[in-house]
């Protein structure tokens, strides 16, 4: 008789903590060809091709710039408004880009899903980076924006030492966006409901995070509650290193870190959990 | 001696009927306060075996129950099985699409499937760069891709299209170029689901070629489900069939492939009324037949070059306006293929309004048929031949055995062959 010497064995429930990483390095040709036709695919038979990706945060700028800045007045801390928001946007397009495309990944793929097995964790990982990639077209516009005011006016805008802690950021931005995507694609494979609900919440939320506003002009209560928001410190921190002048405290970006990984964890066990069986109930 | 590749062992797969939504999340929740407790799963107690034409009532199916079955390197197993018999979700399971119930699949070696073929390619992309994307998501890597790449273009015969984006593609490319990046995959076991029953005859011909080379040469696993008999036939070493989510018979394909017609034809010889799998409005309904004669004495089997009449009858539901009715019949092979086809329209035949005995009469002077087991598909249609035209469809609704005679006069008999023959006469010059 031959021995058991198996390669893989199906069984009908995978233990929860059963995450196959090996699997998935495996997979990163396939991850790359993802993030490539993703990539290509969007700007395709446009004109203006990847130009598109500057018009938008510059166009929120502007309307931000007129309805905040210009008619409600909202202070900026002593930044010039422009720079201001495009920072938050820029910061936080990539955050929203992340959450609300890895949310779709099971109803979005059903149909390659449902015909070829490969490690399922490769398409969430495949829109963090070529979101990424638009992240950074984004950024060389915000950068072209600071650097004209850095030059050219006499705005206090002073870099400093945090812009060191600017990987960091973007990387706590990128997981903390698929950690959350990956937890309500996980469950709208059974229930649609969260599909509405993510497709103003991210939208509302942008408010409840200091982009049309710093952080320092709110007080009490409000304050506390901003703080709680993991994206918060992020985004503070962001500006602090950029600008020189905002709220940045170790122990809140200690939180925003740490809130991370716990959403992160908890997202790729759940992704994991649900990746077996989703095709009997999408 | 040789390595056993698949180890299937009692797997079962239970499906939920219906629709997903309300009464889900209530289902959710008594299941996991059964298991809180540590009961068992109140809901697999309730579950049927899978006959789609009866309705128990219960929500729950089993679509795979008690598999068990091996298959070694090299052999090439053919599963088959009507259309919900479970064929297909065992492929699923196999391919890790989706999970088991209960049981195991054990497997040793890098598993390739092919359920679809070109899946995940995209309309936007070139064919060059589909090429790398279908083959890292079939799982190969780049590399592989790469050193098989002109070989894949060359199968596929694109060339030409080799920069064009995907979308401008015909339909038939589109298969062409899927199948190809899917025929260079290296696994030790290939899972096939009726993908060549796409593309043209020569291409068929082509990737069927390329299966038995892989199966053979190389010693490759393949696990193959065709409703063709005929590549199960030319391809498989040993078959399966399966029948209500259970495998029914293991062994070799011959024997398989026989107890699949001829368990399709118990179903038939039932009075017509019986027979479930019919479509059409139902207004009319094909209910028995009989096979007569000249002398009008009733036959059991028809005899090539004889007089037959086969005389169906049929029970009316509703009103039907018979001269616009169209009636058709055929004889059909073991493997579905029509060999004669009467369509009363093209004949000129036009009923009269009003029958009085509710039959319908063919009569053929000269059956032109050899000896053979022949199956038979009725028709009637009112005012067109639309699908939404017919009153009713029975596809194999009875069998004619058709004894062979020396229809030349020559001493010989006519060989047993399920086929047509017509008059004629053949010379040299």
């Amino acid at each position: 008789m031959q021995k058991e010497n198996w390669t893989s064995v199906i069984k009908p429930k995978k233990s929860l903590f059963s995450v196959n990483l090996k699997e998935v390095f495996k997979g990163k040709d396939l991850l790359f060809l993802f993030v490539k036709r993703d990539f290509i695919s969007i700007y395709k038979q446009t004109i203006l091709g990847p130009l598109w990706f500057f018009i938008e945060p510059a166009l929120t700028t502007v309307v931000f710039t007129i309805i905040f800045g210009k008619i409600a007045g909202i202070e900026t801390g002593g930044i010039p408004s422009i720079p201001f928001y495009l920072a938050g946007l820029t910061c936080w397009n990539y955050f929203s880009d992340c959450f609300k495309k890895t949310s779709n990944t099971f109803i979005e793929n059903q149909h390659i899903f449902g015909k070829v097995y490969f490690p399922r964790l490769i398409t969430p990982l495949s829109i963090v980076i070529s979101s990424l990639i638009k992240f950074g077209i984004q950024f060389i516009l915000f950068l072209g924006v600071y650097f004209f005011y850095l030059a050219f006016t006499d705005a206090t805008i002073s870099p400093n030492a945090y812009l060191l802690l600017l990987p960091a950021l973007i990387v706590l931005i990128g997981l903390m966006g698929l950690g959350f995507g990956m937890i309500i694609s996980s469950l709208t494979t059974k229930y649609r409901d969260l599909r509405f609900l993510i497709q103003f919440g991210v939208q509302l939320w942008l408010y409840a995070s200091p982009i049309i506003y710093p952080l320092s002009i709110t007080e009490g209560k409000l304050r506390t509650v901003l703080m709680l928001n993991p994206m918060t410190s992020i985004l503070e921190t962001f500006k602090y290193g950029f600008f020189g002048s905002g709220t940045f405290e170790w122990w809140m970006l200690a939180y925003s870190a740490g809130f991370t990984f716990f959403i992160l964890t908890f997202g790729i066990l759940l992704f994991n959990k649900t990746e077996q069986n989703f095709m009997d109930t999408v | 001696m040789s390595i056993t590749r698949v180890k299937v062992e009692n797997l079962a797969k239970q499906y939920r009927l219906g629709e997903v939504g309300t009464g889900t999340l209530s289902h959710d929740l008594n299941r996991f306060w059964h298991k809180v407790r540590g009961k068992e799963d109140p809901y697999s107690i309730v579950t049927d075996v899978n006959d789609r034409t009866q309705n128990s009532g219960s929500d729950y199916v089993w679509a795979l129950q008690d598999i068990n079955f091996e298959v070694k390197e090299g052999e090439v197993l053919g599963i088959i099985g009507r259309n919900g018999a479970g064929k297909s979700t065992l492929l699923k399971l196999l391919s890790k699409v989706t999970g088991p119930t209960k049981g195991e699949i054990k497997l040793s070696g890098r598993i390739g499937s092919l359920l679809e073929v070109g899946t995940g390619m995209h309309p936007e992309l070139t064919g060059k760069e589909n090429i790398y994307l279908n083959g890292a998501i079939l799982g190969m890597t780049k590399a592989e891709v790469a050193r098989k790449f002109d070989e894949i273009v060359e199968f596929a015969g694109i060339e030409k299209y080799i920069n064009t984006p995907f979308k401008r593609y015909s339909s038939g490319m589109r298969v062409r170029l899927g199948f190809a990046v899917a025929a260079f995959l290296e696994p030790e076991i290939l899972i096939v689901d009726e993908v060549l029953a796409v593309g043209d005859a020569e291409f068929q011909k082509k990737a069927i070629g390329k299966m038995q080379e892989v199966s053979e040469g190389e010693g490759r696993t393949v696990l193959f489900v065709s409703h063709n008999m005929g590549s199960i036939k030319s391809l498989c070493t040993r078959s399966i069939l399966m029948d209500n989510g259970q495998i029914v018979y293991d062994g070799d394909t011959k024997t398989c492939i026989d107890k699949y017609l001829s368990a399709n034809k118990s179903e038939q010889d039932k009075s017509l009324k019986d027979i479930k799998t019919r479509t059409g409005s139902g207004k009319l309904k094909f209910s028995g037949y009989r096979l007569l004669n000249e002398d009008n004495k009733e036959i059991t089997e028809a005899t090539s070059g004889e007089f037959l009449r086969i005389s169906v009858n049929f029970d009316l539901y509703e009103n039907v306006n018979f001269e616009k009715v169209i009636f058709a019949l055929n004889f059909k092979d073991n493997y579905d293929n029509i060999l004669v086809s009467f369509v009363t329209d093209e004949m000129g035949i036009k009923f009269n309004p009003n029958p009085e005995k509710n039959i319908i009469d063919i009569d053929i002077p000269e059956l032109m048929l050899r000896g053979g087991q022949y199956h038979i598909r009725l028709l009637a249609m009112e005012g067109g031949t639309d699908k939404s035209d017919f009153l009713d469809e029975v596809d194999n609704a009875f069998t004619i055995t058709v004894l062979s005679s020396d229809y030349w006069n020559s001493g010989i008999t006519l060989r047993n062959q399920e086929a047509a023959f017509s008059k004629g006469k053949i010379s040299l010059k």
